[in-house]
């Protein structure tokens, strides 16, 4: 048997009153252990104007590596603080602004293992299905790579790597640039 | 490793869609890069059951007094391509009330707020992957993406899966509504069948006696590509 998909629609201007109940800019849920790392930014349109109606939503590992999995029990997840999920609004600057743990690095499709990255998900009124985007961290030595960021042009990749936001204090920035010269790379997956 | 099948040409909305004129400065240009999938768009989120109250699948039951409008009942399965149930994933929805207005602060049509109807809900389904929702049919609502544009009645619903890639969000339109002809988000999806998919249908079994009239509504989710063998 196979059925048809059931297409996406846009989540337009008002699915604040639906996502609001579970959004949450600290992602660590409170007291899991690990380096903690704060993510700002902006979402941008084709003018170059902030977007005050957008959501990201953040899917990660935790800080050795693993993603919380369906066969973990309920009461399991219940009991463990890090989801490794987040969903965060922009305000009406078009900013957002989340804190959460430094993921590790996993498997990659190549046995490479892939750079620590969060896979980000990009609602907002005015798009018709969601965008698919990935963040990842700078590294000192020179150009974060793996398998996937190895099939982005080189010019664009720097789209997908966050910029340290000072020295020492785990402070990232990162924007969304939906049109122009700096638009981010998206992805089909 | 397995990820997921492209869903059939037709079946989701080109990002850039003129006539939906937000989609104009907020669609990419580039065209998307695909990716294989790897182990983070093949796992996803899950969520307790005890995040979502017992009570939050009724919308007509979440104030002092009951809501204006008709009440029916929103129901269906969470399936994959090849009919499996997705089983224990959380489904979100949100509504205008009966008058067609949200509880949000930028709706400003001139249409009453319901004291009694906030227009949110969330459930989980079961192991066969059924989810029931009760609430007021929404109204139509004026938008000024065109001369005398109104939105057809609908219901948003957002819904997981078992994957970063199977994530979901789309709405659920009434059998019968004369707006859907005209409607730039409800025509984005280029393919008629797929289109039609986002119709409920009048539901007698979900029809509840003196109370409430039932709409069926299943979502189907990209279906797992076959495991490669190793």
């Amino acid at each position: 048997m196979s059925e048809g998909n059931t297409p996406s629609q846009t989540v337009g201007p008002y699915f604040s009153i639906g996502f609001s109940w579970i959004t949450r800019a600290d992602l660590t849920r409170g007291t899991e252990s690990g380096e903690l790392v704060t993510i700002r930014g902006r979402v941008l349109d084709g003018e170059g104007q902030p977007v005050p109606d957008a959501c990201l939503e953040i899917w990660q590992a935790d800080g050795q590596g693993r993603y919380a999995q369906a066969e973990d029990s309920l009461e399991k997840m219940e009991a463990k603080r890090f989801w490794g999920f987040g969903r965060v609004p922009t305000n009406q600057q078009g900013e957002f602004s989340f804190t959460t743990l430094r993921p590790g690095p996993v498997p990659g499709p190549d046995g490479r293992l892939q750079a620590p990255h969060l896979v980000i998900s990009v609602f907002m009124r005015g798009l018709l299905e969601r965008l698919i985007t990935r963040m990842y961290f700078p590294v000192e030595s020179g150009e974060a790579t793996d398998a996937i960021l190895e099939l982005v042009p080189r010019a664009r990749r720097k789209t997908l790597i966050a910029r340290a936001g000072g020295a020492g204090n785990n402070l990232f920035d990162w924007d969304v640039c939906l049109q122009g010269e700096q638009e981010t790379v998206f992805f089909d997956c | 490793m397995a990820g997921y099948r492209k869903p059939a040409p037709g079946t989701h909305p080109n990002h850039l869609h003129p006539p939906y004129v937000s989609s104009i400065k907020r669609a990419p240009t580039q065209p998307l890069i695909s990716i294989p999938a790897t182990v983070s768009e093949i796992t996803g989120p899950i969520f307790p059951r005890n995040i979502v109250p017992r009570k939050a699948f009724d919308l007509t039951r979440q104030h002092k007094g009951e809501p204006l409008g008709e009440r029916i009942v929103v129901s269906g399965r969470l399936l994959d391509e090849d009919g499996r149930a997705i089983r224990n994933s959380l489904v979100e929805i949100w509504q205008a009330n009966a008058a067609g207005r949200y509880l949000h602060k930028v709706d400003q049509h001139d249409a009453p707020l319901d004291p009694n109807f906030s227009g949110v809900g969330q459930t989980f389904t079961d192991e066969e992957g059924r989810y029931r929702f009760v609430t007021i049919r929404p109204g139509a609502y004026p938008w000024r993406n065109h001369y005398n544009g109104w939105r057809p009645q609908h219901i948003h619903f957002s819904v997981f899966g078992p994957a970063f890639a199977t994530r979901l969000v789309t709405q659920m339109y009434f059998p019968g509504d004369p707006l859907q002809e005209f409607d730039p988000i409800f025509n984005s999806v280029p393919d008629e069948k797929a289109r039609k998919r986002l119709i409920s249908s009048f539901d007698w079994a979900t029809t509840t006696p003196e109370i409430a009239m039932g709409f069926r509504f299943d979502i189907v989710l990209r279906g797992r590509e076959a495991t490669p063998m190793e």
